[in-house]
């Protein structure tokens, strides 16, 4: 039957599959958590096998991604940018194509970190996920932001949470630091080349948070408009 | 004169047929659209709006639609004009009217956005310009008329956007939305009770036998609004908080509140509908029956017979149970994003408009109307995703409207003069 007027000038609203994508994002990246306790224990069946896991929930988010783009016409009216939007999702994916890239760096070259590096890198790990964590909350406010018609105290919950996240991710940079230094004590002692692959490691997990606190800040642009 | 006795008797039922077969177009889809927003909010089931629709819209067409059936019967063509040739103006309100009528049945079939008040206009404009003479048409009332097709979404608009700005405001932002929603809600019930009897009081109760003054329709329509606005405490007050419901998403018992609005808003629009449309299918009636009654006078006294507006009330009905009943459950399924709280902001100002509208004796388009209301919701930022090129396609329909139900209506009247002149 054809559709009326009424029922197609409602468009299907982008908040629910972005929330949806991102859930599928967090889903991947903690996969990360178990990953690393393998490798660091040199339990590399077990390293493969949650890479493998992580691929294939990358490769999902990947295409709730795809799906989302596609329902996304220029004649949408929404009460967010459209490029806001995009920006958002294309962040969001990010973070689950650096989780799969770290994953298999390491899987690839079988990583071993030096034994004083270990303790705190599995920190690491776990306040980037920490942060992306953050953001996810933030991003399922949104549906009650559309609610609530972007204004109130809604908007002060969802600034309040992305300042945490600010904070999450400011924290990240003085692990990582730390991380380093740990590293750059040993280096001397290692093969160049594996200690370059570290370095690229430890910039790809940081960059986890860094790409979450992106998705906060494009999120409180689109409070602001 | 000789034409209009000898054939009285066929104008009329050919009348009744047409009127009937227009109000059934019009029930079978423009009502299913007026109830979108109500039944896309999901605050009330099918039935119930079926129901509803079957009730407010007689009531509509009955207590308010007397002055847009005026309007349409005489406010468009200077009937003076006709007084030597009557049986001319019979042949043009029905060739209008089964004009508009195909024409609805084409569009719908496509799924065009057409309206019933822009076919019969076009359609009336149409016979009268070519069939009689350009200056038969009123031309003056036909400018304001379409300007009050630009002008009622855009109002519509405005005032969906105050309206959810206030529920932002009163409701959503407070501490405790949901106790807030308790207190307020019956107020807006309140309001919408209130203008809708006001309306109707100031403009349409004559010819049921109630004649009443500015203060006695004053206090009648506040004494309307305060029986329906207990009606809702009492509904209200039965709401229980349900934490279960809050934990995906906050406003989920908020929602629940502003369902019993919903449902108030649902009939206002119902009752708004009926009482400006119904004239589309009855307003070209009427002037038929009034014409073929007083023996080929063009009486410009003679009052709408109340069994006329029965009739469109009945074919209305008749076309919404038949086939708008389809039509609303697929606009329920298509529409699932709107909550309550946008949904009763739009549907009340879409009402409202309509129904002041009707008061004034003007023919707009309730769909379009409803558009507009849902877009000023829309740009408080309150729906998740509305579709543009809807705007753009009513626009196209009404370039295509007017002269389509134009050439048609030329064609079937100069058809129907062929057969019996």
């Amino acid at each position: 039957m054809a559709r009326t007027t009424i029922s197609s000038l409602f468009g299907s609203s982008p908040v629910t599959p972005l929330q949806s994508h991102m859930s599928s994002v967090q889903e991947c990246i903690v996969e990360l958590i178990p990953f690393f306790k393998a490798v660091l224990k040199e339990d590399w069946s077990k390293a493969k096998e949650q890479q493998k896991k992580i691929a294939k929930l990358e490769n999902e988010a990947d295409k709730l991604k795809k799906k989302l783009r596609l329902h996304l016409p220029k004649s949408l009216f929404m009460p967010i940018s459209r490029r806001d939007l995009l920006e958002v999702l294309t962040m969001q994916d990010k973070i689950a194509n650096k989780s799969k890239d770290i994953a298999g760096i390491i899987i690839g070259r079988k990583m071993t970190f030096p034994k004083d590096v270990n303790e705190k890198l599995m920190d690491f790990v776990q306040r980037c996920i920490d942060a992306s964590m953050q953001a996810q909350k933030a991003i399922n406010e949104l549906d009650e932001l559309v609610e609530t018609g972007f204004s109130g105290r809604e908007v002060k919950v969802v600034q309040d949470m992305i300042k945490t996240l600010d904070d999450i991710e400011s924290d990240t940079d003085k692990i990582q630091v730390k991380v380093r230094a740990a590293l750059f004590k040993q280096e001397k002692d290692l093969p160049p080349v594996d200690v370059m692959f570290m370095y690229r490691v430890i910039d790809g997990i940081g960059d986890l948070a860094d790409l979450s606190q992106r998705v906060g800040s494009r999120l409180e642009l689109m409070l602001a408009r | 004169m000789e034409l209009i006795t000898s054939y009285g008797t066929i104008f009329l039922i050919l009348a009744c047929i047409f009127g009937l077969f227009m109000a059934w177009g019009i029930g079978a889809n423009d009502v299913a659209n007026a109830m979108g927003t109500s039944v896309g909010s999901g605050a009330i089931t099918i039935k119930q709006a079926v129901l509803i629709a079957a009730v407010f819209e007689f009531a509509g067409a009955f207590l308010a639609g007397g002055q847009v059936t005026k309007t349409i019967r005489k406010g468009i063509i200077d009937a003076e004009l006709l007084s030597a040739t009557p049986e001319l103006l019979v042949y043009g309100m029905l060739a209008s009217l089964l004009a508009a009528g195909i024409w609805l049945l084409v569009a719908s079939r496509f799924g065009w956005p057409v309206s019933t008040t822009h076919s019969i206009v076009g359609a009336i404009v149409g016979f009268a310009a070519v069939g009689i003479g350009v200056d038969a048409v009123h031309w003056s009332k036909v400018g304001t008329i379409v300007m009050s097709w630009v002008i009622s979404p855009a109002l519509a608009g405005a005032f969906s956007y105050w309206l959810f700005r206030s529920v932002q405001k009163l409701i959503l932002n407070r501490d405790d939305p949901f106790e807030s929603a308790k207190q307020v809600v019956p107020y807006y019930v309140f309001m919408t009770g209130f203008i809708i009897a006001l309306v109707t009081m100031f403009k349409g109760l004559k010819h049921v036998g109630l004649e009443v003054s500015t203060v006695e329709s004053y206090s009648y329509a506040f004494a309307f609004g305060l029986v329906i606005m207990f009606m809702s405490m009492m509904s209200v007050r039965k709401i229980k908080l349900d934490p279960a419901a809050d934990k995906d998403f906050q406003f989920a018992n908020v929602e629940r509140v502003f369902g019993v609005l919903m449902v108030v808003t649902a009939c206002a629009m119902a009752f708004a509908h009926g009482s400006n449309d119904v004239a589309n299918a009855i307003g070209p009636v009427a002037a038929v029956i009034g014409i073929v009654q007083s023996g080929g006078e063009i009486a410009q006294k003679s009052v709408l017979p109340i069994w006329v507006l029965i009739l469109g009330g009945a074919g209305i009905v008749a076309g919404l149970l038949m086939y708008g009943r389809r039509v609303m459950a697929t606009i329920g399924k298509n529409i699932t994003e709107l909550t309550p709280s946008r949904g009763f902001a739009a549907t009340l100002a879409a009402a409202t408009t309509v129904v002041f509208a009707s008061g004034t004796g003007l023919p707009i388009s309730t769909t379009h109307t409803l558009v507009g209301a849902v877009l000023g919701v829309g740009l408080a930022r309150g729906i998740g995703a509305l579709n543009l090129n809807v705007v753009r396609t009513i626009f196209l329909s009404w370039i295509v409207t007017l002269p389509a139900g134009a050439l048609m209506s030329i064609f079937f009247f100069f058809t129907l003069k062929g057969i019996f002149s």
